[in-house]
């Protein structure tokens, strides 16, 4: 079954498509917005800005530090740029880069991953970001976003460029399943609450959240109250709500396409440990390259689908 | 518009000619329980005091700096020279060597009346940028500044001290005037280019001059940014190679030998200009030079020596690099004195 199918959840856009319509809308408004790429403006979708504002973006070529450090001397000049390329070359190629010309000195560069996790698919995993998150998040001040559709993409979007400071938003290659409706009340580091529960919360981001609804209910066709989190920012992270799901339900399973290590696991981890201990399972990608092949299956493969939530939950309810 | 600006301390009216006390109490922080305020007495004492008291102002029109004359701006290169001595050996660390060799390229910039920048209000926007992409060698960048009015001289010894904005490498959030953080190096010449770029965003004349290392340029990010800026026509950023002919651990003809400079980045679309970097005539015309084309990206290649101006002293020491060591007091004092 697909992705948000069992909640009755629709195809909609690929976050990477509503981020290149949403940028190309606010540049009229957005005057200061310039957008540096590294020759995949047509994969990362910020083609149509380009198209619309020739004069305002600049495509240096198959040189990501390059890019990312003309990125910085653009904001040092009182620009905001967009810096856009696959997750896994801005910030595995750039990491350096992102450290010295964009964090260090706080300046306003959106980063922009696209193509993160393993729903890529067949291109294989020298092309998916799996640990884009865990490295972005390493950085002083930086903030992080993974918006799970295209309305809070576009949502987000906006927020990033309205935020004054050095963020990264991670944006997935397949359609996604339109989680929201119309619209969607984005506010950077406030996690929305889309099912209320009291047995269990399941916090999730990107992908992570159809799959987390689909899991919710078949658990509440079992008898449980789940609780569904969209955790979209990973920092700085909703204390608030994942503290308030521990005490108020005492079990939390945390789901993400990313590695075990230093995402949003981690991050939640790090709250209910130090203000409210609790339970808390985890289904991710583990510790491991993926491979080649279909998107759906590759999910499949590496447990990141619904099921693996439901047994996660299980194991906690239990 | 009009911008008004300091005179440069070392060539204030009536100074001229007037000996600057050389008086050097340096002590080690070993030796010294009230370090590093018994430093600020190199500073404080004699001329340097009356020139901290004796600012006179100048207006220039926007576009049109300030221009000194070659012996003045030579006066300037030995104050600069001294600063970095006294800087580096009172904090105990730093690149001295590394800092005397571009001391020609950035007085030339900062006096020469080829960077329109306000001291007192350095986040003007139309200002043009200075980016140091060698990091390591910010002591003569801090000399440059202080001379130019955009801090107290006096804070030169609080270099690399916990608590002041002077850190080891330069910081653009804690010191108004700088440009870049810089200090992993190959990333100043991308960063300039940005700049460059976003001044044809905002159609502003600002300027852009980017100094590198030539071990730096064993770095793949310049090589990068070197064909991105010839693509962009960038007319409006300069960069200067230092090349001092050596790194870290030896000659740059030993750990890295990137041969002609000029012939390799002649092809990228780049005007390039060799020259004789320690010399304030080569520097200068090369810059005037570099202004007057307009159609593409310019680069000097600066053929510097490492810690001109004391060469003697380092070959005394027997180590013509020295590099990343301040020089040791005594060493200092005859630095200085060579220097006068």
């Amino acid at each position: 079954m697909a992705l948000g199918e069992a909640s009755g959840l629709k195809l909609g856009q690929a976050t990477r498509d509503a981020f290149g319509d949403a940028l190309k809308d606010l540049g009229s408004e957005y005057k200061d917005v310039v957008t540096v790429d590294g020759d995949v403006g047509n994969s990362t979708r910020t083609e149509p800005f380009a198209q619309a504002f020739p004069d305002r973006a600049f495509n240096v070529g198959i040189a990501e530090s390059n890019m990312v450090s003309v990125a910085g001397g653009l904001a040092s000049s009182g620009k905001t740029s967009v810096v856009a390329s696959f997750a896994a070359f801005l910030l595995c190629n750039a990491y350096d880069q992102i450290r010295m010309s964009v964090a260090f000195p706080a300046l306003n560069v959106k980063l922009v991953g696209s193509h993160a996790g393993i729903s890529i698919g067949e291109d294989g995993p020298s092309q998916m970001g799996i640990e884009d998150v865990a490295l972005a998040c390493s950085l002083p001040g930086v903030v992080v976003m993974v918006p799970c559709d295209a309305v809070s993409t576009k949502a987000a979007t906006k927020a990033m460029l309205d935020h004054k400071g050095p963020t990264y938003l991670r944006l997935g290659r397949p359609k996604a399943p339109a989680v929201y409706q119309g619209g969607c009340d984005f506010e950077i580091g406030k996690a929305i609450t889309l099912k209320k529960g009291d047995d269990i919360t399941l916090i999730a981001n990107g992908l992570m959240v159809p799959a987390a609804l689909d899991a919710a209910t078949e658990l509440e066709k079992k008898g449980h109250s789940v609780r569904v989190i969209d955790m979209h920012t990973v920092k700085p992270i909703d204390e608030e709500a994942i503290i308030a799901a521990a005490k108020e339900t005492g079990k939390i399973v945390v789901a993400e396409e990313h590695l075990s290590h230093g995402g949003l696991g981690s991050a939640v981890s790090m709250v209910v440990c130090e203000n409210s201990p609790v339970p808390v399972a985890f289904v991710n990608l583990g510790d491991t390259f993926a491979e080649s092949g279909d998107g759906d299956g590759l999910l499949e493969k590496y447990g990141l689908t619904s099921n693996e939530i439901v047994k996660a939950a299980e194991g906690l309810l239990s | 518009m009009i911008r008004v600006r300091r005179r440069p301390r070392s060539v204030l009216s009536g100074r001229k000619g007037t000996p600057r006390s050389e008086s050097l109490q340096i002590r080690s922080p070993e030796k010294s329980e009230v370090w590093p305020e018994s430093y600020y007495g190199i500073f404080l004492t004699g001329e340097a005091l009356v020139a901290s008291t004796e600012i006179s102002q100048l207006d220039f029109e926007k576009n049109e700096g300030l221009k000194l004359s070659i012996d003045e701006l030579k006066q300037i290169a030995t104050t600069l020279r001294k600063n970095i001595i006294k800087m580096t050996t009172a904090a105990n660390s730093g690149h001295p060597s590394s800092s005397l060799s571009a001391v020609e390229v950035v007085t030339a910039l900062y006096f020469g009346g080829f960077m329109n920048y306000d001291a007192k209000n350095p986040g003007w926007p139309e200002r043009d940028r200075f980016v140091l992409s060698k990091g390591h060698a910010v002591p003569v960048l801090y000399a440059a500044m202080a001379e130019a009015g955009f801090f107290s001289e006096d804070q030169l010894s609080t270099l690399r001290k916990l608590g002041s904005p002077l850190e080891g490498h330069p910081n653009l959030k804690r010191l108004p005037g700088i440009e870049a953080s810089t200090g992993s190096l190959g990333q100043g010449l991308s960063i300039g280019l940005g700049q460059a770029l976003a001044a044809r965003v905002d159609k502003t004349s600002s300027k852009v001059f980017v100094v590198i290392g030539d071990g730096e340029m064993g770095e793949g990010q310049i090589w990068e940014a070197l064909a991105s800026a010839a693509k962009y026509k960038v007319g409006n950023l300069t960069a200067i190679i230092d090349q001092n002919g050596y790194q870290q651990t030896g000659s740059t003809k030993e750990v890295l030998d990137m041969g002609d400079f000029q012939k390799k980045i002649e092809p990228f679309g780049w005007h390039v200009q060799t020259i004789s970097g320690n010399s304030m005539e080569e520097v200068v015309e090369a810059l005037k030079t570099a202004e007057s084309i307009t159609d593409r990206p310019k680069m000097i290649v600066s053929k510097t020596k490492k810690g001109d101006g004391i060469l003697p002293l380092l070959e005394e020491a027997g180590d013509t690099n020295f590099h990343g060591k301040p020089l040791p007091p005594a060493m200092a004092e005859k630095a200085l004195a060579m220097l006068s």
